[in-house]
């Protein structure tokens, strides 16, 4: 089975979903999946491990709902602006993170989403412990899309979720992409080939922030507020096991982690406090049965499997 | 007759904390010659390496290359001005297949390598290329193999071929024959050779008979200092040399 059927699979699936399941419930499934992708990029691709990816993900809802509620921006421009706005913070903390490397930039994108947290605390636009409320659905696209409506609005989700999925792939599968896998490789065999491998990773790094401020403006659109919790170091590492559960450095891992995770605090969220020992106790048992993540596990057991029946 | 030496380092010197590891190294390197740095263990050879290459940055002493100073710039920078180095370790990138690595380098060049929005199938051209240099170095059937599946040997000739890949108008190799079998050694030493018809080599390298057979000059390191300089039949009788590689003779 290759890629691209696997691709048209989970598209079929994802456009007869909102029939049969709740489609806020999938409209979140989606802006996680979006975010996940989006820090995949970052450590499956060229190798860097943040700890603080939220900050981009929280920012950029603010930012999104702000432009909507107190500017009166159509949606379409407030997430575009929310995405841009993320990618200002990238190359900010970025430009200084990517001069260290391991634990040393995991820890300075932990320190940097510390910072952004407590601005999202104190600032006064952000509604501080309450959070961006009642953000409005207004209309897109000039009242093109009456997105008050939850179907409408899951397909509108659905093709922003395609299209940074698609932007993702293609940045992995372009000339970039190819350098940015070689110095993940091997770092210093690319410098030695005359590659500038902080540039490369430098840019990494705003394309994945970029990205994942789109994931939480769309988020804020969709649930109508932006949240403090967003922005907590709580959630740079719900989406580490997101990406995790699913498979580092695959193309459809992050999407099935962000679903598996969602759906299990979704339904488990009436055993309150638990859903953490619960999730602490699935990734524990990932990480020691599916060292590569349940996508990357499976992709392997496959290759081995066609190659056996080919010979 | 300046234009006759590639490469020159002047008064090269390297401390670490007090530690002076390269003291004072003068170096010239000849024109399309195979020049080899040599030395007992911690004689300094692979932090001269180092330096030459800006992996490390020298604490004084100029280097210059084409009549260029060079001191001061980036690794990659000196890449790109065609001063290739090699690495100890097998330098490969393990999980890319064995055409992947090579096409790394060829697609250096071509200035797209920041184009994140287009496809990378732009760089099925350079396969041509890359096979050719595959083959050259004896790996053609293994083109698709990721390269962490090849044997050390292999590895290295791997490595090499990246490296022609640049057109490098001097290659630096850090212990070419490290870790070889016998088979291996020879057939490396052979494609050292005909690298170098119309390139510089400077190598540093322990295996002597790899030396004797191959080099043009060679630079003798002791404890951090250049001791004795020439072609291999006047060195190798070099009393101090001797007294560094085996000692007195008294205990």
């Amino acid at each position: 089975m290759s890629t691209r059927n696997v691709g048209f699979l989970l598209l079929a699936v994802a456009l007869v979903a909102p029939w049969v399941a709740y489609p806020v419930f999938l409209m979140t499934a989606l802006c996680f999946a979006l975010f996940a992708c989006a820090f995949n990029l970052l450590i499956g691709y060229a190798g860097l491990m943040s700890f603080g990816h939220a900050m981009f993900f929280g920012l950029a809802g603010y930012v999104c709902g702000h432009a909507i509620k107190v500017w009166g921006w159509p949606p379409e421009l407030a997430m575009l602006g929310g995405a841009l706005a993320a990618g200002a913070l990238g190359v900010v903390t970025g430009a200084l993170a990517i001069r260290r490397q391991g634990i040393y930039f995991a820890m300075i994108t932990l320190a940097f989403s510390q910072m952004v947290y407590f601005f999202c605390l104190q600032a006064p636009f952000t509604g501080g412990e309450d959070g961006l409320q009642g953000i409005p659905r207004s209309p897109m696209l000039g009242g093109l899309l009456p997105v008050h409506n939850d179907m409408v609005l899951y397909y509108v989700v659905l093709a922003i979720f395609l299209f940074g999925f698609g932007a993702i792939y293609r940045i992995i599968h372009s000339p970039f992409g190819q350098v940015l896998k070689a110095i993940r490789e091997n770092e210093q065999r690319a410098v030695s080939l005359g590659y500038n491998a902080d540039r490369y990773k430098l840019v990494a790094f705003i394309l994945s922030a970029t990205l994942a401020g789109l994931a939480g403006s769309l988020k804020a659109v969709v649930m109508q507020f932006a949240t403090l919790t967003d922005v907590t170091a709580a959630m740079s590492g719900e989406v580490v096991l997101m990406a995790l559960v699913g498979g580092i450095g695959t193309i459809f891992g992050p999407v099935v982690g962000a679903v598996i995770i969602i759906t299990m605090q979704n339904y488990l969220a009436a055993t309150g406090e638990w859903v953490l020992v619960i999730q602490g106790v699935i990734f524990v048992a990932i990480v020691l049965a599916f060292r590569k993540g349940i996508v990357g596990e499976i992709a392997d057991r496959w290759r081995a499997y066609s190659a056996g029946s080919r010979k | 007759m300046q234009n006759d030496i590639i490469l020159e380092a002047t008064g090269l010197t390297k401390e670490f904390l007090g530690f002076v590891a390269v003291k004072d190294v003068n170096l010239r390197v000849r024109r399309h010659s195979i020049h080899a740095l040599i030395g007992p263990n911690g004689a300094g050879k692979t932090t001269c390496f180092n330096l030459l290459t800006h992996f490390l940055v020298p604490t004084s002493g100029r280097i210059r290359f084409n009549g260029v100073d060079i001191t001061g710039r980036s690794p990659a920078a000196i890449a790109r001005m065609g001063l290739v180095r090699s690495f100890q370790i097998s330098a490969v990138f393990p999980h890319l297949t064995v055409r992947d690595n090579v096409r790394v380098a060829l697609q250096r060049p071509l200035r797209n390598s920041f184009q994140f929005w287009r496809s990378d199938s732009m760089l099925d051209r350079l396969n041509d290329r890359a096979l050719a240099l595959i083959e050259a170095v004896g790996l053609a059937p293994y083109a698709g193999l990721p390269a962490v599946e090849l044997p050390y040997g292999r590895k290295r000739a791997l490595e090499i071929a990246t490296t022609l890949a640049l057109e490098p108008e001097m290659l630096l190799l850090d212990e070419p024959m490290a870790g070889l079998a016998h088979e291996d050694i020879d057939r490396i030493a052979q494609l050292i050779r005909k690298v170098a018809a119309d390139r510089t080599v400077l190598m540093v390298e322990h295996n002597m008979s790899v030396v004797a057979d191959l080099s043009d000059t060679i630079t003798v390191l002791a404890r951090g200092e250049k001791l004795a300089e020439g072609p291999y039949a006047e060195v190798s009788k070099h009393p101090q040399v001797i007294e560094a590689y085996v000692g007195t003779g008294h205990g």
